[in-house]
């Protein structure tokens, strides 16, 4: 079945006033199952891409359709996208000052859970639910009695990115980035926690990546070139190999 | 001694007052101090509730003893013009924590002004004001503090940020910082902003409604004046009392 179906997909940022078109005509079908790497060079549109599959502000779609199991998921607001089992990991995590992780997350799940008609979970469950996830990326319960983010390095704010992730059990992860500013073991924890959460024949990923690295770990079945707005190339894991063999220009040519 | 007079915008303590409301409220409102005295070495907090649909002044005169304390909590939530305001002396090695919240929208005045006296040598006073509102609702913070010539040694603090969740909102910060000794700590400051949107949008891609993203936020923001409340329950009631405001929001 497929999961999520982007059909010539067009948007602007800046508004109306002065908007500048940064996705032109981008199609991407992605089945569940299927765990699916965009590349692409800097400034092709991969953190817009993102950005509009969770709804953010400033993003304009001007032409072109993004069904998300069977649904238009750009006429939901992106609390009910999340709800409808849509997780965007975010490139820069924001921090929270003066909201605890745990309530945060508390407070999101059960959100989730009563817009989709399900009892909420008790504090005790959700602790456990926690903590099994969060040993999962090999953090401390500690800091999720923590501020969300605050005072996080950039390895630690990814990492609880995907803890956010185990505890939300989303179908569909767009992560924008996550491998960015993390080392070699963080890279190695996040790309198991990516394997344990979300690789599984009712869920999908979308992983937007420039690295090869992360794809030694989280073995895409897909990878597609993304490049000034649209999808230029997809192909197998070999695609992301020559990439960082050969490098875009040679690639694209 | 009784005021003949209302006073007028041009007293500086009175200048974001809403001078409608006040004159409401009538002249012998201004008499009413309620004078607290805590005596050398003990300590006394007080959270306090404050507001109504109709004008509201609250004035205290606090005088504290040698390595006395006080804490005075509030939250100022009136619907109609809402005014605070505490004159504290410190004697030598005292303490003065304050911690306000003021709250709402519609087209009220809710103010705070405090007047703190560092009469002697080595005492200390912290405030912390948050402010939230919205519609064309305002938040003032007046805070006055003075260090006598012999007061040497003092460390005083007082922090005002203001949260305006509409275009029409406002806030006022007036810190007014008085100094004649030459060995002390003052420090002031004052921000206004708006929403972050960055974090509400963090919020509601995880699944929070924007009203639940919203309240966290402003629960978050107006957490810092009750940090030095130890009192789990008073914590709680002063808290849900500035949050309750929020939930009648037409915003």
């Amino acid at each position: 079945m497929m999961m999520l179906e982007i059909t010539n997909l067009h948007a602007t940022v800046g508004g109306p006033d002065n908007p500048t078109p940064i996705l032109k005509g981008l199609t991407l079908h992605v089945p569940a199952g299927e765990i699916h790497a965009i590349m692409g060079p800097n400034g092709a549109g991969k953190s817009t891409l993102a950005n509009v599959l969770g709804g953010k502000p400033g993003y304009d779609v001007t032409a072109g359709s993004v069904t998300f199991n069977g649904q238009d998921l750009l006429s939901l607001e992106p609390h009910e996208r999340a709800a409808a089992g849509l997780f965007l990991g975010f490139q820069y995590p924001v921090e929270i000052p003066g909201v605890s992780n745990v309530q945060f997350l508390r407070e999101a799940l059960n959100a989730q859970r009563k817009a989709r008609g399900e009892e909420p979970l008790s504090g005790g469950e959700f602790l456990k639910l926690a903590k099994d996830k969060a040993a999962l990326l090999q953090m401390d319960m500690d800091m999720l009695k923590r501020q969300v983010n605050v005072g996080f390095s950039g390895g630690e704010k990814k990492r609880a990115e995907m803890v956010q992730m185990g505890i939300l059990g989303p179908h569909f992860a767009v992560l924008d980035e996550t491998d960015s500013g993390l080392d070699i073991d963080a890279l190695r924890i996040v790309g198991a926690g990516i394997n344990s959460i979300m690789r599984s024949p009712d869920k999908a990923v979308l992983l937007i990546t420039h690295y090869q690295r992360l794809l030694d770990v989280v073995k895409p079945d897909k990878v597609s070139v993304l490049a000034d707005g649209r999808i230029v190339e997809t192909g197998g894991p070999e695609l992301a190999l020559r990439l960082e063999a050969e490098g875009y220009d040679a690639v694209m040519a | 001694m009784t005021l003949a007079t209302l006073p007028t915008r041009r007293d500086e303590a009175w200048r974001y007052a809403d001078m409608d409301g006040l004159a409401r409220l009538g002249v012998a409102a201004l008499d009413q101090w309620q004078a607290i005295d805590v005596g050398a070495g003990e300590s006394v907090t007080r959270c306090l509730i404050v507001g109504s649909d109709a004008p509201e002044l609250h004035r205290f005169r606090v005088t504290l003893g040698e390595g006395a304390r006080a804490a005075f909590f509030v939250t100022n939530a009136g619907q109609d013009y809402t005014r605070v305001e505490m004159e504290i002396r410190l004697a030598k090695g005292a303490h003065f924590e304050f911690g306000g919240v003021t709250i709402g929208g519609g087209d009220a005045t809710r103010e705070f002004v405090t007047k703190v006296i560092h009469a002697e040598p080595e005492a200390t006073s912290n405030q912390t004001v948050r402010a939230v509102h919205w519609n064309t609702g305002t938040g003032n913070f007046l805070g006055e503090i003075r260090v006598t010539r012999h007061a040497q040694k003092t460390d005083a603090a007082q922090d005002f940020k203001a949260l305006l969740l509409e275009a029409g909102a406002s806030a006022n910060a007036v810190p007014q910082l008085e100094i004649f000794a030459d060995d002390v700590k003052c420090a002031h400051g004052a921000t206004v902003g708006e929403l972050d949107e960055a974090a509400r949008f963090y919020m509601m891609a995880r699944g929070l409604d924007p009203a639940t993203a919203q309240r966290l936020l402003v629960q978050a923001f107006i957490g810092d004046a009750f940090v030095a409340l130890d009192d789990a329950d008073e914590h709680a009631r002063l808290l849900d009392a500035a949050l309750s405001a929020l939930e009648g929001a037409r915003l």
